[in-house]
């Protein structure tokens, strides 16, 4: 059994206790504990079950590599899954719950996976994809969701905030332990600016629970002076509980700070995320020990070596009473000795190298502990918890030759450098055959803007371990057999075995990379903290090769799970983006505005008024704009000024048609094509002046074409005298539309809107009112119809003075789907609907707006390739439902037969479809194979539902095709 | 999060400030090129592994496009210089032959 120690205890404060919960039972603990060190001074060993077979699980270690214990901590907006129990401070009030099984932890149903455990091998889910797919969609599906996953998922919104720090420094060191702040102190006294991130909330590292001695002082003491003097250098930040999360390209690097965690805060943010850019990185990141594969090695009870004496030390908490220890190297009886002085019982140390220094076995038999040499555990007794272990020889196939009792295995298969933050950025890593492990090569470090390496190592995670002699084993005993191997475990979050890799090799997964994906080794929330190593020398042993022909799978950000929180920082709710509001906005708001998002900017859909459908509003304000008045706020479209000597001729390269002939004075309206020929932009066009032109873009559209402009002027034609402003939000902009539009403007006073003085595709100057305005007289719906802009700032007053003088026409303000429609009755297409990249303005009946005139505009070659001069095309038509219903969008023609992939032959499909009100019946326009060439055939569009529709080919312009009405 | 500075406004611009703009140097073909050209210019990009030049706009900064010459795998930096630039200017080459002597513009 798991208990507290009488005495003793570097972290914890025995004065303060703190109360908290596990699966809903009180238990208490004290300040400095960890939720993992409570429950084991608690005799709380079972603390959770693992992914695959729901195997019994306890803690294995007591820092961030820890794949067993873990824990959804908290309730509420508060809750957050897949915490481990070794990082997470004991607060008074925390409440933790165990994960991965149901109903209870200790009576779980899923554990009846591992009965089935060889149905489920290496490469299971693959293999099941190759069954007979019904069989995989009713049998084996239902079991797997019903029983993966490791926490549960949040219900309630993120109660916390969080926020991002952006921070620089000439030297940035990652962990606190002696290496570290060593290289702190160094750094700060050649005058750098330095930050120093340690992931713990106390520094130091491990030394002090080694009992390590710094220059001649007791590290706990030399870390406290060293702090000290650190803290006093107004050049050195010092953050704990601050974690380096991943280095990235040229000194980059994310540290991740738990603010809160320890002590639940509202007035303060729970995680912040520190976005550093350093000149140099110096990881001191320590290393992690590796466990041994024996049969059994995932019973509660079994632990790594170093972490049963970090419990013994830092919490005064004794995983066993009797604790046998189990190594291949020296460093694991350091435990053996901190067990016997705290007056607990070491059996034995069995130590698997074929012989070992004689002056530390009569050291350990002088403190009572016997040392078996060559010898190995062939199998972890007990069925919840460790009971005993079976002995045998290491070069055996496991033939038991004693049986030890004990209620602990502390484990030690040599130590590993964390190399995660050297490798993040490419820096290589070189095998050190005699320690045993991957260490960073000084040679390839990973570079920065200058073709310097600019990350170092330092201590242990530079492989100047201290754990004395090594010898590699990887699996106990040498000889197991293919049962006991099936019971190995090497990545104990995600289930892996021994045997699942050797089983990958024999399939033929050679690679690493394969290996990994195929056995999921390394593919949990820990990333193969402990497994990787272990797993790889099994990999390498199976293809009788060595460790490092096989080498390292890719070391990825960040270190551990960081929070989502941390990474969108303070960018949530109403601040998540932007928005983008015209002047008007707020009008639309009191107005019963029925939002729609387009790019940044709300645009009214529809302007409900009370008890009406959006679908009636939208069909009362096309038939009010058609029959007397509408009004739409049209300040989002972009309006793009370009102006200079060459501005003429760079529009003509821009547009497809021409616009350097157009007379100032007048609109034109014209498209865009990128180079590839597609139609990506339309607008109208204005000349202003003789070296002045405006530019109406989409309103999507804005700020991409305008890049687009700077693209070409910059890294072209940079010769050419011509400038561009983007004047989007300076303008505000109204349509006024329809029969009425005229006489309502003219009641207002001012200038001159008759057809003689401003005729249609013309624009103006004036005043409208006391307004200065400038209006464009173009249409989008094809109705008598006046774009009027002014101001930014009088938007609004303007928009109120047009309501207020529309009033005895029954003005109405009409939103963008009755643009839409009205567009559509008029057969004008859509940037986004009838174009979606792939389509070139021949597709839409656009011939006459490409110049035959000019030499060169953007598109005009590709469109002689031989793929867009083919005439099979799709090409624009309007549709026309037989029986008046509505076409749905997207909806494809078909012909007779089937292609290659079994599907039906297409000849067609829908790009805008909507009831119109003015027709009383479905309209819709869609490309068409031969489509212009078809008029009034009939074709067939199958519905999802399994029904079909049968439409018309027709016009697309369905009202007034002589566009009498808008030239009036 | 590669840095680099804008010749323009002299700001040693983070990536999060730039946006990318592919390869530099491509020479435009119009009406009357031939169809392997017009091939070439619009889609075959070498992606080299090693020195390349590429272009990048200073978005939201002083809004300029320049070019910049940048080893794709050990992320060095060899100098950025202006966009209104035909080819790489020589002390550019220069540059990279100090840190790459086996490099040439050919390659
Ligand atoms: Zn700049």
């Amino acid at each position: 059994m798991s208990f507290r120690l009488p005495s003793g205890g570097r972290l914890i404060d025995r004065t303060s206790e703190l109360k908290f919960t596990f699966n809903g039972r009180i238990m208490r603990g004290f300040a400095g504990d960890t939720l993992a060190s409570a429950l084991l001074a608690r005799d709380q060993m079972l603390m959770g079950r693992s992914f695959k077979y729901h195997r019994p699980r306890g803690v294995v270690a007591s820092g961030a590599e820890e794949p067993n214990a873990l824990m959804n901590i908290g309730e509420g907006g508060r809750f957050e899954p897949n915490q481990r129990a070794t990082t997470a401070e004991l607060f008074d009030g925390m409440a933790a719950r165990s994960q991965n099984h149901w109903p209870s932890l200790e009576f779980d149903v899923g554990a009846i996976n591992a009965k089935f455990a060889r149905f489920l091998p290496a490469g299971f889910y693959y293999k099941t994809f190759l069954y007979p797919r019904h069989f995989w969609k009713y049998v084996f599906e239902p079991i797997i969701r019903q029983s993966a996953g490791l926490g549960a998922a949040p219900k309630e919104a993120d109660a916390d905030t969080y926020e991002h720090f952006y921070a620089f420094c000439d030297v940035l060191v990652v962990g606190g332990g002696i290496a570290g702040l060593m290289a702190a102190r160094d750094a700060a006294a050649d005058g750098k600016r330095v930050i120093v991130l340690e992931q713990n909330g106390h520094w130091g590292g491990r030394a002090p629970v080694d009992g390590a001695v710094v220059e001649g002082k007791p590290a706990d003491e030399w870390v406290s002076v060293t702090l000290q003097a650190l803290e006093a250098n107004d050049n050195v930040t010092l953050r704990d509980r601050c974690m380096g999360a991943g280095v990235y390209d040229h000194g980059y690097v994310l540290g991740y700070e738990r603010i809160t965690d320890h002590a639940p805060a509202n007035d303060v943010p729970r995680h912040r995320l520190w976005r550093i850019r350093a000149g140099h990185v110096v990881t001191a990141t320590g290393a992690l020990e590796r466990p041994l594969s024996f049969a059994g090695n995932d019973l509660p009870g079994v632990m790594l070596a170093s972490a049963v004496r970090d419990y013994v030390v830092n919490h005064a908490v004794a995983p066993g009473k009797r604790t046998v220890v189990v190594t291949n190297n020296d460093d694991a009886y350091r435990t053996a000795e901190v067990m016997v002085n705290a007056g607990l019982s070491v059996p034995a140390i069995i130590d698997a190298r074929p012989s070992v220094d004689e002056a530390l076995i009569s050291k350990f038999s002088d403190l009572g502990v016997e040392v078996k040499v060559a010898s190995a555990i062939a199998k972890v007794k007990g069925k919840d918890r460790v009971t005993g272990v079976a002995i045998c020889a290491q070069d055996s196939n496991g033939s038991v030759s004693t049986t030890i009792e004990c209620d602990a295995v502390a484990m030690s298969g040599g130590w590993s450098p964390v190399v995660h933050l050297w490798s993040h950025c490419g820096g290589k890593l070189t095998w050190d055959e005699d320690q045993a492990m991957f260490r960073p090569d000084p040679n390839r470090p990973p570079t920065n803007q200058t073709g310097e390496g600019f990350v170092s190592v330092v201590g242990w995670a530079n492989g100047e371990i201290d754990q004395g002699d090594i010898a590699p084993v990887w699996i106990m005993p040498q000889g197991a057999s293919i049962e006991t191997r099936n019971k190995m475990w090497l990545d104990f979050q995600n289930d892996v075995k021994v045997s699942d890799v050797q089983l990958a090799a024999q399939e033929g997964f050679e690679s690493v990379e394969h290996a990994k994906r195929y056995t999921t080794l390394g593919m949990a929330t820990d990333q193969g903290k402990l497994s990787n190593i272990n797993g790889l020398a099994v990999l390498a042993d199976a293809l009788d090769t060595g460790i490092p022909q096989v080498g390292t799978t890719t070391f990825r950000p960040p270190y551990t799970p960081i929070s989502m929180g941390a990474i969108a920082g303070e960018a949530r709710g109403e601040i998540f983006q932007p928005l983008r509001r015209t002047p008007m906005h707020a009008w639309h708001e009191k107005n019963g505005a029925h939002w729609e998002p387009v790019g940044h900017w709300r645009r009214p859909y529809c302007f409900q008024q009370p008890g009406e459908s959006v679908e009636d509003a939208v069909n009362r304000e096309i038939t009010n704009t058609r029959t007397s008045l509408g009004l739409l706020d049209a300040s989002t479209l972009g309006k793009i000024v370009v102006k200079g000597p060459d501005a003429g001729k760079f529009l003509d390269m821009l547009y497809t048609n021409m616009m350097s002939n157009l007379k100032p004075g007048k609109c034109r309206y014209g498209l865009m094509c990128s180079e590839n020929g597609f139609l990506m932009d339309d607008g109208v066009v204005a000349r202003i002046d003789e070296d002045t032109w405006l530019c109406h873009t989409t309103t999507g559209g804005a700020d991409r074409i305008h890049a687009w402009m700077e693209d070409w002027l910059q890294c072209e034609w940079w010769d050419w005298k011509v400038w561009t402003l983007n004047l989007t939000e300076q303008f505000a902009q109204v349509a006024v539309v329809g029969p009425n539009a005229r006489t309502m403007l003219e009641t207002l006073g001012g200038m001159d809107l008759s057809a003689q003085a401003l005729p249609f595709m013309g624009w103006a100057d004036g005043k409208i009112g006391d307004f200065n305005v400038r209006v464009y007289r173009i249409s989008f719906s094809g109705e008598l119809s006046y774009e009027i802009s002014v101001p930014a700032s009088e938007g609004l007053a303007f928009w109120e003075a047009l309501m207020e003088a529309g009033e005895p026409f029954g003005i109405t303000p009409y939103g963008t789907e009755a643009l839409h429609v009205m567009r559509a009755e008029k057969g004008f297409i859509m940037i986004g609907d009838e174009t979606d990249g792939t389509v070139i303005p021949q597709d839409l009946g656009l011939n006459w707006a490409l110049s035959k005139k000019k030499e060169d505009f953007l598109g005009n070659r590709a469109h002689s390739r031989s793929h867009m001069a083919d005439p099979t095309r799709w090409k624009l038509v309007g549709l026309e439902t037989v029986d008046g219903s509505v076409l749905p969008d997207g909806a494809y023609a078909v012909a007779d037969g089937h292609n290659e992939n079994g599907q039906r032959n297409m000849i067609g499909r829908v790009t805008s479809t909507y009831y119109s009100p003015t027709l009383d019946r479905g309209i819709a326009m869609g490309l068409v194979l031969h489509g212009p060439d078809r008029m009034g055939e009939v074709l067939a569009f199958p519905r999802v539902d399994g029904t079909v529709a049968y439409a018309r080919i027709v016009s697309p312009v369905f009202y007034d095709p002589e566009g009498e009405k808008q030239n009036v | 999060m590669l840095t680099l500075k804008c010749p323009y406004c002299g700001v040693q611009a983070c990536e999060t400030e730039l946006s990318p703009g592919y390869e530099a140097h491509l020479k435009r073909f119009g009406p009357g090129s031939s169809d392997d050209d017009f091939e070439t210019y619009l889609f075959t990009r070498p992606n080299v592994k090693g020195v390349h030049f590429e272009r990048w706009r200073h978005a939201y900064g002083c809004g300029k496009w320049f070019l910049a010459a940048r080893c794709t795998t050990t992320l060095e930096v060899f100098g950025t210089y202006s966009a209104q630039t035909p080819a790489p200017p020589a002390e550019i080459i220069e540059a990279i032959k100090s840190k790459r002597p086996d490099w040439s513009p050919e390659t």
